[in-house]
């Protein structure tokens, strides 16, 4: 008896259809598929559009929160106590305000990730985005998420590892997210003027920066480190928000309040620090940027999402001796991970999440723009909610956590969805060639073809076991 | 393992109730005249729809899809209408319902797309016209000032055009058609990976159990009669049917199928009341199934089938058909039921009966490519 491999027997997929669909976003139907698969990714570095005009007119987070605020003292103010009523209206408000801007922001997501010439680049935002998870867990957080990728992702995608950690870390969702704003230095002089509010370390910032976004778990930290760093990075905060009364802060910034900061020097994994206020915990944070741990812990992330669930250890390998001698420069990882083998191979490597099989869905059958589909609902049903994976480690990279039944049942009722309003409109017979060209099964065109209706053939098409995958 | 194929075979014939497509187009026109096109998509057998069993060759092709139950309701010495179309049945004894038999498009081959194109565009060849026959003939109609009316989804091609018209949609989710269902399990079924997971998901959620009342066959009619019926609302609707590509077990789905559609027919006719009365509804096909029965109790894609004019209007209580016979020599490439009525022709004979315009006329401007000979008359009462 011939010995089965574990992996299914999946359909041959040509590099074209790699080069657009594991790579990039999925194909539309007029792309023409890359003549020179590896050169068409890389060219897409010099194109990238930071700021598209689906994000620019994004509302500012922190301002809503501010007015919020303001809306809730003064209600204290006039009536002289805590009038429960209008502070009910007022939190109902602002919670809807919040919603607005959250799914303004997945829709600009959307059609970034439709309209884009550099598909590769913007899949890569979204891949760090979950790296440096904030998870829309509670309202505050939740009206920053837009703008957390926005501002703290999207500018250092082509960047260095470095600088975007650092942007993410200062951004005021996470260090709203992960309660940096209320952590106090013991030995400060906020902690000095207030002793009996009692208000001390939050050491979860510190963690998960080490544990999740930097050197990865189980790679040698103790928890005396963790604790240094969190000393360290007191202070680090929002500008306006909370009991803040400092003029012109800005709630959409990052504020160093050296008030908070805990003075002294730090010793953090046998590392002496010895600088001034904000510096101190960058000046530990680019060492851990820097440290071969998280060349790993990013290398295998990277080889998960492109090259299947199970990352290949000489990709892995490959991928952060890049990292390291580039100190971290990301299009030379990158092109490391254009250049390995194991990214191409021919069998699909990954099952779609939610986001990337919509992404792929519209963008195959045409669509630039999102219109009135409304993505934030559709994704929750789909079962991933748009950042919101519910923990600061982010979704993780594995089919089996999304690939459910349900799930599956609700792409094939979305499929119709898309394919009911798109009837005749499109011609799934000559489209699904088109967007996995050379790789489109025999018995998916086969049934496809003898769908009795158009709308039950685009359907077809994006529930096919080829197109669920890429 | 035969458990699970049982409980997936039963779910998608027990799944009848939802033939009908989300669809439902309505353009508006000053007129006290109604006219409704039902599609019937995947190529519905006119053969089993309106049995020849005078024709000697029948029972030899067929005689295994009507099996030992009745064989319908005997309209004349050679025709018997399918039992399942009891409502029809009756219309056609109240002089309510007409037949064309072995009638097709000008469309010769065998794909549900281009015979679909062909059949609502009014083109002789797939994709050769843009817009539909419906919309060119609302084109001929006086307009009225009511703007159509709007509700989202999608517009079938028999529709689009110059014209806005307007589609609604009964339900926000759809649940996913029979023959969806029926090809992503063929497909699933191959693959280790999403075989289990859709197995599970069929069992946890019953095909059938979501069926929103909204979207069974008799809620559409009543829908669409409901739009007819506003007084300054549309006059001319068009529904989708989808599941008539029965390629196995065709006698069971089938049924089913036009159970439905005699449903939702009544349905029509008792919502519209008075308006019945000045009431025309064609149903057709993109084209017919093979003569002989196929190897699983189904049929394949054939060429001419049977159209059926119902309403108030309608001339009914006759069967129009040259009838070319079921001999071998006389099949259309020895395999189809062989055209002997133009499609086009009738198209245009109704439409222009049922708004009183010229014969002649609306031949041009729905089939300009002049391919149905003269349009056909004497089908309405005048």
């Amino acid at each position: 008896m011939k010995e089965r491999s574990p992996v299914p027997s999946l359909s041959s997929v040509s590099s074209a259809a790699i080069a657009l669909n594991r790579f990039g976003l999925g194909a539309r139907p007029n792309d023409t598929p890359p003549a020179n698969p590896q050169r068409w990714l890389l060219d897409q570095f010099a194109h990238f559009d930071v700021l598209p005009a689906a994000y620019a007119t994004l509302e500012n987070a922190g301002t809503i929160i501010k007015r919020y605020e303001k809306e809730q003292v003064a209600n204290r103010q006039m009536t002289g106590q805590e009038n429960q009523a209008d502070i009910k209206v007022a939190r109902h408000d602002f919670r809807q305000d919040v919603q607005t801007l959250y799914r303004a922001a997945v829709q600009a997501r959307t059609d970034s990730a439709l309209a884009t010439e550099t598909p590769f680049v913007e899949r890569l935002v979204h891949f760090w985005s979950n790296h440096f998870c904030v998870s829309a867990d509670n309202p505050r957080v939740t009206a920053f998420v837009g703008a957390f990728e926005r501002d703290a992702i999207r500018p250092h995608v082509l960047g260095r590892f470095a600088d975007m950690a650092l942007a993410a870390e200062q951004h005021p969702a996470m260090l709203i997210y992960l309660n940096q704003i209320q952590s106090i230095g013991p030995d400060s002089n906020a902690a000095a003027r207030n002793p009996e509010r009692k208000r001390g370390l939050n050491e979860n910032l510190a963690r998960e920066i080490m544990e999740l976004h930097t050197l990865g778990v189980r790679s040698g930290y103790t928890q005396a480190d963790v604790t240094e760093f969190a000393r360290a990075l007191t202070g680090w905060s929002v500008g306006g928000l909370g009991a803040d009364k400092s003029p012109g802060a800005d709630p959409n910034n990052f504020m160093f309040r050296p008030g908070q900061h805990e003075p002294g020097v730090r010793t953090i994994l046998g590392k002496r620090y010895d600088q001034d206020g904000e510096n101190q915990a960058r000046a530990a944070l680019f060492e851990f940027a820097h440290s071969p741990a998280t060349a790993i812990h990013i290398a295998t992330k990277l080889a998960r999402h492109f090259a299947g669930d199970v990352p290949p250890p000489a990709l892995v390998e490959r991928l952060a001796t890049s990292f390291t001698t580039s100190h971290g420069d990301l299009p030379t990882v990158y092109r490391t991970l254009v250049a390995s083998r194991e990214a191409w191979v021919a069998e699909p490597t990954k099952f779609k999440t939610p986001w990337e099989w919509t992404i792929s869905a519209l963008r195959g059958t045409g669509r630039a723009q999102v219109g009135n589909i409304q993505i934030a609902g559709l994704q929750t049903q789909l079962g991933q909610r748009v950042w919101q994976p519910g923990s600061p480690a982010g979704w993780d990279d594995i089919a089996a956590s999304w690939a459910g039944s349900g799930a599956l049942l609700a792409r094939v009722e979305v499929a119709q969805r898309l394919g009911s309003s798109i009837g005749a409109g499109l011609d799934a017979r000559t489209v699904a060639p088109r967007i996995m060209p050379g790789s489109l099964s025999d018995a998916t065109a086969d049934q496809i073809a003898r769908s009795e209706s158009a709308a039950g053939a685009i359907a077809l098409m994006l529930v096919s076991p080829d197109f669920l995958r890429r | 393992m035969i458990a699970r194929r049982q409980f997936l075979s039963a779910s998608v014939l027990g799944a009848g109730a939802l033939f009908v497509a989300p669809g439902l187009a309505l353009a508006t026109v000053p007129t006290e005249r109604r006219f409704v096109f039902i599609i019937q998509r995947g190529a519905a057998d006119g053969l089993d729809i309106l049995r020849p069993y005078g024709d000697p060759a029948f029972t030899g092709l067929r005689g295994a899809l009507v099996g030992d139950d009745t064989l319908g309701t005997k309209l004349d010495g050679m025709f018997a209408l399918h039992p399942e179309l009891a409502q029809v049945a009756r219309m056609y004894g109240q002089g309510q319902a007409l037949f064309v038999h072995a009638i097709a498009s000008p469309y010769r081959d065998r794909s549900h797309f281009d015979g679909q194109n062909v059949l609502e565009t009014g083109g002789n060849q797939p994709y050769a016209v843009r817009d539909g026959w419906l919309n060119r003939l609302v084109t001929m109609l006086p307009r009225s000032t009511d703007a159509a009316i709007a509700i989202a989804a999608t517009i079938p091609t028999a529709l689009r055009g110059s014209v806005q018209v307007a589609s609604y949609e009964p339900s926000a989710l759809p649940h996913a058609a029979d023959d969806l269902m029926a090809r992503v399990t063929a497909l699933y079924d191959a693959d280790p990976q999403l075989h289990p997971v859709w197995a599970a998901a069929l069992e946890t959620n019953g095909l059938a159990a979501g069926v929103g009342a909204s979207r069974d066959p008799v809620s559409l009619g009543r829908l669409t009669a409901s739009f007819l019926t506003k007084p300054s609302g549309p006059r001319i609707a068009m529904l989708e049917t989808l599941g008539w590509d029965t390629h196995t077990a065709q006698k069971g789905r089938l049924a089913n199928q036009l159970k439905g559609l005699d449903a939702m027919l009544a349905a029509l006719r008792d919502g519209l009341g008075a308006a019945w009365s000045q009431t025309t509804v064609l149903v057709a096909t993109e084209f017919g199934r093979t003569a002989a029965v196929n190897g699983s109790g189904g049929t394949d894609h054939g060429t001419a089938s049977v159209a059926m004019l119902v309403g108030g209007a309608v001339k009914g209580g006759r069967i129009v058909s040259d009838w070319p016979g079921l001999a071998p020599a006389k099949l259309y490439q020895q395999r189809d039921l062989r055209p002997t009525s133009s499609l086009d022709g009738l198209i245009a004979g109704v439409a222009a009966e049922s708004f009183e315009l010229d014969h002649e006329k609306v031949g041009r401007t729905l089939f300009s490519q002049n391919t149905i000979g003269r349009p056909m008359s004497d089908l309405l009462k005048s």
